[in-house]
């Protein structure tokens, strides 16, 4: 039986008109089931974004895939881009980051969101406008609003409409670039509120792609932890906060601070390394607090844990006494 | 315009000028009365800065056919009674959503936009009373660092002229030589070290953290005494952000500096200021140590606020408190308590009376709240 979303050692390198190739994505694997919010997070540079963009198809011409991507099964990057676009918006969605640049200042957005189902042959003319309307209010916004314009619409009104956008052709799978990240604090609690609520009761699988590590450790069930373009650490999140078996994991949770949290806040060292190179090893030696000496030539595979638990890195499994002592 | 007056790097105490350097400039007299000022002002203990009932109103622009029939003009109440008091060496947060008025009371401050009404003093000068040649001497102590590094920077200055360019306006430095000696030294104060292998770099070769950092050092090779910072981390990565935390809250201490943080993510604030203040609508609604507002708040403002903090701990999932709607236009402000139309608990007089300010029966001195049921 397989998953609703396979991810299967998905690589993309980005071609440069001067230079070597960038492997910004280098064999990223996980699954998700539906009703199941999945987060991804990492610092800016690691491939988050890339990743959910290559799911879409929509990465720029420069970029090359490898790996594949099944929904149900079907591999969906099997001709290329050209392939993607019968599932795009139907079965697989995506919410901007930046919802004010998401949305065409000049239409309607009763119209915008009408456009995917029109394409799609889903509804046309009057009744896609007025699903149109009934999306809106599913996402909390007065159906009357569609006729207006996404400058007379607050930031948190435009993410919601954008999320109504994502939704237009029932999607089984909604992809959230950084959904709140430009948001205030109470808009960002309505937008997780309604996505949590989405999936809860659509049964939409979400797949959340944030630096934040409190919104996903809050909205989503499991997350995979990104560096350099791969996976560092993935499992439920409760391993990741309570038994971080990644150095990556343990120092990003410790450089965010928490409402209640007594430890001092400590920043990390360094900035990740430049993908348009190879490099021997462990991707994150260099801002690493433990390494040893077989990181510097001995690149780490993702190691089973069990629960689904996985870590990339040599000492995961077995945590040394110091790895302990740090925690 | 030359200057003789010696520059004296922040972290060596008060720029006094040096001795046997007669004052040579236009400005310096002026220079020289606010030090005397100031300097009589720290014996009677002023705080460094002190905010008064700060109103600022924006006029909203009115239609010509509302101008003719001689509509009264409406405002916008972006401050709308704003007080507080700011200690050198300490560290306070104002925090609130867009548009409660953070970012127009930095601006009164910084004196970018003139006050409508109260007072702000400035180691007891109030900023609102001074001519332009008066201020300008002032501004040299209130700097201000902005959220985004990538565009407060000019792409087209190197590190060491966007150091330097404040110390040509003020007339600091008597050579260039000894300007590229305190760029230098501001570099290192700002954790770029060495400084020489940053000072002939572009901003776009520095990361986030990094062009943080030499907009920090820009605001300290003036040397301060307030230092303004409107959400100085929000555009920055996770990994870097308390490395640039930690610098501002080590410079308040070394510097003697105070700071003003603008920000919205409470957990930072609970973590690096001294105190918090909680704006909403123009007004402070709230106003503490750090641990009394994050641990004990009084208002149910603030109690909304906190409670929609995620936490760090997935097992740590108390239910959010979410207001519903936005915060109201700053132009029809709601009758008596600013905040009863989102207010959970609010009851009649709430809709016509406005709470006081005042410190709430069971808190700890210094703790204030503007609520009736505090």
């Amino acid at each position: 039986m397989s998953s609703l979303l396979e991810v299967d050692g998905l690589h993309v390198w980005f071609e440069p008109p001067h230079g070597p190739p960038v492997h910004a994505v280098q064999g990223v694997s996980f699954e998700l089931e539906p009703g199941e919010r999945f987060g991804l997070v990492g610092e800016s540079g690691c491939g988050k974004t890339t990743t959910v963009l290559a799911l879409m198809g929509l990465l720029p011409p420069n970029a090359s895939l490898a790996g594949q991507v099944r929904i149900n099964g079907t591999n969906i990057l099997a001709r290329g881009e050209d392939s993607v676009r019968p599932y795009r918006w139907k079965d697989i969605a995506m919410v901007f980051q930046g919802a004010m640049n998401a949305l065409n200042p000049v239409k309607k957005v009763g119209w915008q969101i009408a456009e995917p189902m029109t394409f799609h042959g889903i509804a046309e003319g009057n009744a896609a406008l007025k699903r149109a309307g009934e999306l809106l209010e599913l996402v909390g916004i007065p159906a009357r609003s569609a006729e207006r314009f996404p400058h007379e619409f607050s930031g948190g009104m435009r993410q919601r409409a954008s999320i109504a956008m994502a939704l237009a052709c029932e999607p089984k799978i909604l992809l959230a670039d950084e959904p709140t990240t430009a948001l205030d604090v109470m808009v960002q609690a309505q937008i997780l509120e309604l996505l949590t609520k989405l999936s809860d009761e659509l049964g939409l699988a979400i797949v959340l792609v944030t630096h934040d590590l409190p919104v996903v450790a809050q909205v989503c069930g499991r997350a995979a932890v990104m560096y350099a373009g791969e996976i560092a650490e993935t499992g439920p999140m409760e391993a990741l906060y309570h038994a971080p078996q990644h150095p990556y994991t343990r120092l990003l949770f410790a450089a965010t601070p928490d409402l209640y949290g007594e430890d001092a806040v400590t920043s990390i060292p360094g900035s990740p390394p430049r993908l348009d190179r190879q490099f021997a090893g462990c991707p994150f030696r260099p801002r690493c607090d433990v390494p040893m000496d077989r990181c510097a030539h001995d690149h780490p595979d993702l190691l089973q844990l069990g629960g689904g638990h996985l870590a990339a890195c040599h000492r995961a499994g077995a945590p040394s006494e110091r790895l302990a002592e740090a925690k | 315009m030359s200057d003789t007056q010696a520059f004296v790097p922040p972290a060596s105490g008060s720029p006094m000028p040096g001795p046997g350097q007669a004052p040579a400039t236009a400005d310096a007299p002026a220079r020289a009365q606010a030090d005397a000022v100031r300097t009589a002002e720290s014996a009677t203990g002023a705080p460094l800065l002190e905010v008064r009932d700060l109103v600022t109103h924006y006029p909203v622009r009115r239609a010509m056919t509302a101008a003719l029939a001689r509509r009264p003009r409406r405002f916008v109440h972006a401050v709308d009674g704003v007080s507080f008091s700011l200690g050198r060496g300490e560290m306070m947060a104002l925090v609130g959503e867009s548009g409660c008025g953070k970012t127009s009371t930095v601006q009164t401050i910084l004196g970018m936009v003139k006050p409508t009404g109260g007072a702000v003093r400035l180691n007891g000068t109030d900023l609102a009373a001074l001519s332009e040649r008066q201020m300008r001497p002032m501004r040299r102590k209130v700097q201000m660092i902005y959220q985004d590094p990538y565009e407060s920077l000019d792409p087209r200055f190197r590190v060491r002229q966007t150091v330097e360019e404040p110390m040509l306006v003020h007339g600091i430095g008597k050579s260039a030589h000894e300007r590229r000696e305190l760029a230098i030294k501001a570099l290192e104060q700002s954790g770029l070290t060495p400084a020489d292998a940053f000072l002939d770099r572009y901003p776009h070769e520095l990361s986030g953290g990094q062009r943080q950092r030499v907009a920090i050092a820009a605001a300290l090779v003036l040397g301060p005494d307030l230092l303004l910072a409107d959400e100085p981390v929000s555009m920055l990565d996770v990994s870097v952000r308390a490395g640039v935390l930690s610098l501002l809250d080590n410079l308040r201490k070394t510097a003697d500096m105070g700071i003003l943080m603008i920000t919205h993510d409470l957990s930072t604030a609970a973590h690096f200021a001294d105190r918090i203040a909680v704006m909403y609508l123009g007004r402070i609604v709230e106003q503490g140590t750090a641990s009394a507002v994050v641990r004990d708040p009084q208002h149910p403002y603030t109690k909304a606020l906190l409670s929609v903090v995620p936490k760090r701990d997935p097992r740590d999932r108390s239910v959010p408190q979410i207001l519903t709607g936005e915060t109201p236009d700053p132009v029809d402000v709601p009758s008596g308590c600013r905040f009863h139309p989102r207010c959970p608990i609010a009851v009649d007089r709430c809709r016509t009376d406005d709470p006081a300010f005042r410190q709430p029966a069971a808190s700890s001195a210094g703790h204030r709240a503007a609520c009736h049921l505090a």
